[in-house]
């Protein structure tokens, strides 16, 4: 089983593969492009391709160095601090993982789920308060608060399909507007009685119980918590879900062709409704995780941009498990990376912003890499297609 | 009782709603409020003709007459249901029954501008206006734009470059629709040219947009504010005579001269639609452009246009933001914009006017919101702020009257297929 789980990887590698390279390169030409003093030494091209050539190259190192490890840090504390990055990357990428599984679920049922975002507050919320509101044992509660933050998101997530299954309204609108209205209701929740710390007057909810916190595995102040076995064992689950359950199966058929499932005897509008349902609680999952594996207490920005990002991240995987996996891991190092950049060279860590979108945008476009790189038909782009708003 | 056919069971339906609503509304904001405090509603804003400065008058009893006016709007509705013509009006006159209703309980004792708050909520709109504008273009022919808060944002940014570094207005507003465009290009590149997935690519496109702007935002516009980021803005030009008008004078004719250019937009948009060549032949490939094809139509040539005019609408849109509002450029300053105006065109059923209406709604409400809690009302603002975005979600599921896309929104077309 788990080398199967390997062998759909070498197939799908090359056009991401060849997209980092490119948005990489681009990335570089703008980073150059910003700088006033590299293109003051226009005039002279030695010069200046040598001074691009290190900024660039500076710029990237700084970015390894700030995801994955940091010579400057071992050589100061000893060999294992140098990891310090990596367990931040690690950290950043497990909200990423949990969410952008959501968004991949999703895209294999041919549905289009920008509402992971909204459906993350909703388990966090969830988590949130089963975690401060209850003193139980550990082995109660934390799964206790993850099931909060599945059953949350799930309904979150869940009522988008079922809609979709009932009238038609298209999930794509349906998940802008209630993204809306979670960051809304998270701002009025924060401010009603029950989410109110006692001492504080501004938005934050109280830190949930230390038997609702998942426990960091290596001390000190790396963060990173128990929570990454969880996020493999969803990717785990989901490659099953997707691959080796009967569920799986129906959820492929409708995503490859909804009329030649329902003509062989699958329910489109459960399939619908059961795929936004598990898609919302993985999201929610994921905003439980977050919330008691690095994050303890609940505050209106909770969910950052991950939601956003986790659309990019299952769109770099081409929503495969594996593929996945190793998107959030690559965004995760990227997002940790750029606060390093800056530090370091005084690049703003936006790039990495663009270069997250130019990637995806290489991704989603197999045609023109395929022009740029001269390649036959070995690119194999998966099906992700959203339907037309009457679809 | 004969057979209803369906649009008939529909429209019975929503006069149904609205009778069980303005039930609710009475009981709360008439029949069971103690509000006695008069609520003052302020009119003059300029120099506009006086016809009435102010009114004013007790809580309670201007709930009741804005009932009765919303009732008035049932009665309108029902009319209209019996002789199978359109309950279009009687239900936006009971909304607005309902809402001034709402306003007189939920601010007593208080003074509201009224003038001042539409003034605001037309601002507020424009930019939707002019989304949804763009988002309408692409879509009456077939390509699903995600991509309008991208194209905002862009031409924002650059409207505010241009003004600033050449110091006049004018170019920072003729630079704005060719950035919309520019966003357009790519919209239209992937999605007529490779049949890129629609709704993914301008997704990509608004993320790309976001970091780009963010990007040199923190490179250039920070460090040399004072050349790159130093736009200012239009002032207002007040139409003779016309802004005079008590009410509607200083609301819809004192204003910037992209305002102007929207009203000119908006109606060039809704007559070329539905009266002219090309507006017949847009609505054709957006419904059924095989048909399109067989007459001799290039389906994705005509495509490929009217994005690129989506982008220059749009465009517009983005400078309201800076050298039309603020005058400068600020870090994702379009806040979502872009997507309230995909949800304006799906409330208003993919037609200008209903768009239109729509774009309104949403400023009107957003107007009211910031006005209640800065004249001190207790509302939970953010509660408020949801119902545009709750109005969308009841739209697109049906529930009053079901909105439908163009048939063919979304779905690349390629001879030989379907």
């Amino acid at each position: 089983m788990i080398t199967k789980f390997f062998i759909g990887l070498k197939k799908n590698a090359l056009l991401p593969f060849l997209s980092f390279i490119f948005a990489f390169f681009i990335g570089g030409i703008i980073i150059v492009v910003s700088d006033p003093v590299i293109m003051g030494q226009l005039s002279s091209p030695g010069k200046f391709l040598t001074s691009a050539a290190s900024r660039i190259g500076n710029s990237y190192l700084a970015i390894f160095q700030g995801s994955i490890y940091d010579v400057n840090l071992a050589r100061e504390s000893g060999f294992f601090r140098g990891f310090y990055p990596m367990s931040e990357t690690i950290v950043t990428a497990i909200p990423l993982l949990f969410a952008g599984l959501a968004v991949a679920l999703a895209f294999r049922s041919g549905l289009f789920n920008i509402g992971a975002q909204g459906q993350f507050i909703f388990g966090a919320i969830g988590a949130s308060y089963v975690g401060f509101a209850y003193e139980l044992p550990p082995l109660i509660h934390v799964p206790l608060v993850l099931i909060a933050g599945i059953v949350l998101g799930g309904l979150f997530g869940g009522f988008v399909g079922l809609l979709k299954a009932k009238t038609g309204a298209h999930e794509v609108i349906v998940t802008i507007m209630l993204n809306y209205i979670a960051s809304l209701f998270i701002l009025w929740l924060l401010k009603t009685q029950a989410f109110l710390r006692e001492e504080r007057q501004d938005p934050i909810a109280p830190e949930v119980n230390s038997s609702a916190q998942l426990p960091k595995l290596l001390g000190g102040d790396l963060r990173l918590h128990l929570g990454i076995f969880i996020a493999l064992g969803v990717t785990w689950f989901v490659w099953w879900l997707l691959t080796r359950s009967t569920l799986g199966f129906k959820f492929r058929a409708v995503g490859a062709n909804s009329n030649a499932a329902r003509t062989a005897g699958i329910s489109v509008p459960f399939v619908t409704t059961a795929t936004m349902f598990i898609s919302g609680g993985l999201a929610g999952l994921g905003g439980a995780v977050h919330l008691i594996g690095t994050e303890y207490a609940l505050t209106a920005g909770i969910a950052g941009s991950i939601g956003f990002d986790a659309i990019t991240v299952a769109l770099l995987g081409q929503a495969t498990p594996l593929g996945t996996l190793l998107g959030a891991l690559l965004f995760g190092a990227l997002q940790t990376g750029s606060r390093t950049l800056l530090s370091n060279t005084g690049t703003p860590s936006e790039i990495v912003q663009v270069i997250q979108a130019l990637i995806v945008l290489f991704i989603a476009t197999p045609m023109l890499l395929k022009r740029v790189f001269r390649l036959k038909n070995s690119i194999e782009s998966k099906s992700m297609t959203a339907k037309g708003w009457n679809g | 009782m004969a057979e209803l056919n369906l649009v008939q069971k529909r429209k019975q339906k929503s006069i149904f709603t609205m009778l069980a609503l303005f039930a609710i509304f009475t009981l709360v904001f008439y029949i069971t409020s103690s509000k006695t405090e008069p609520i003052t509603f302020g009119f003059i804003l300029g120099d506009e003709f006086k016809l009435i400065s102010e009114w004013s008058v007790s809580s309670r009893v201007g709930s009741g007459i804005f009932m009765l006016l919303a009732l008035f709007g049932i009665g309108l509705s029902y009319l209209g249901f019996k002789s199978e013509k359109s309950t279009t009006l009687g239900s936006v006159i009971f909304g607005l029954g309902s809402i001034m209703s709402f306003l007189c309980w939920a601010a007593a004792g208080k003074f509201i501008p009224f003038t001042g708050l539409l003034q605001a909520a037309l601002l507020l709109a424009v930019p939707l206006i002019f989304g949804s504008m763009s988002g309408l273009l692409c879509e009456k022919s077939g390509v699903i734009n995600i991509a309008i808060e991208g194209q905002l944002l862009f031409s924002a940014f650059i409207s505010a470059i241009v003004a600033s570094l050449t110091q006049n207005l004018m170019w920072g507003l003729l630079s704005a629709p060719i950035a919309g465009a520019l966003v357009s290009l790519i919209l239209a590149y992937f999605a007529i040219n490779f049949k890129v997935d629609q709704v993914i690519i301008g997704f990509v496109i608004n993320v790309l947009v976001l970091g780009l702007t963010n990007f040199f935002y923190s490179t250039l516009l920070v460090p040399y504010d004072s050349t790159w980021n130093a736009a200012g803005s239009f002032s207002n030009i007040p139409i003779p005579i016309l802004s005079k008008i008590p009410i509607i004078g200083p609301v819809l004719f004192n204003q910037t001269i992209i305002v102007y250019i929207m009203y000119a937009i908006v109606t060039l948009i809704q007559v070329a639609l539905f009266k002219s060549r090309w507006g017949l032949r847009t609505r054709a490939i957006g419904e059924l452009p095989i048909a399109a094809d067989s007459v001799g139509i290039d389906v994705n040539k005509l495509r490929f246009r009217n994005v690129m005019l989506a982008g220059l609408v749009s465009g517009l849109g983005g400078a309201v933001f800076t050298i039309g509002a603020v005058g400068i450029f600020s870090q994702s300053m379009t806040a979502g914009a872009g997507f309230i105006a995909l949800a304006c065109l799906v409330f208003g059923k993919w037609s200008p006017r209903g768009a239109l209406v729509a774009a309104l709604f949403f400023g009107f409400a957003n107007s009211l919101q910031s006005n209640l809690s800065i004249s001190g009302v207790a509302l939970p603002s953010e509660l408020m702020l949801m119902i545009p975005y709750i109005a969308t979600i009841i739209a697109v599921s049906g529930l009053v009257g079901r909105v439908r896309a163009p048939a063919a929104d979304g779905i690349p077309y390629s001879r030989g297929n379907k």
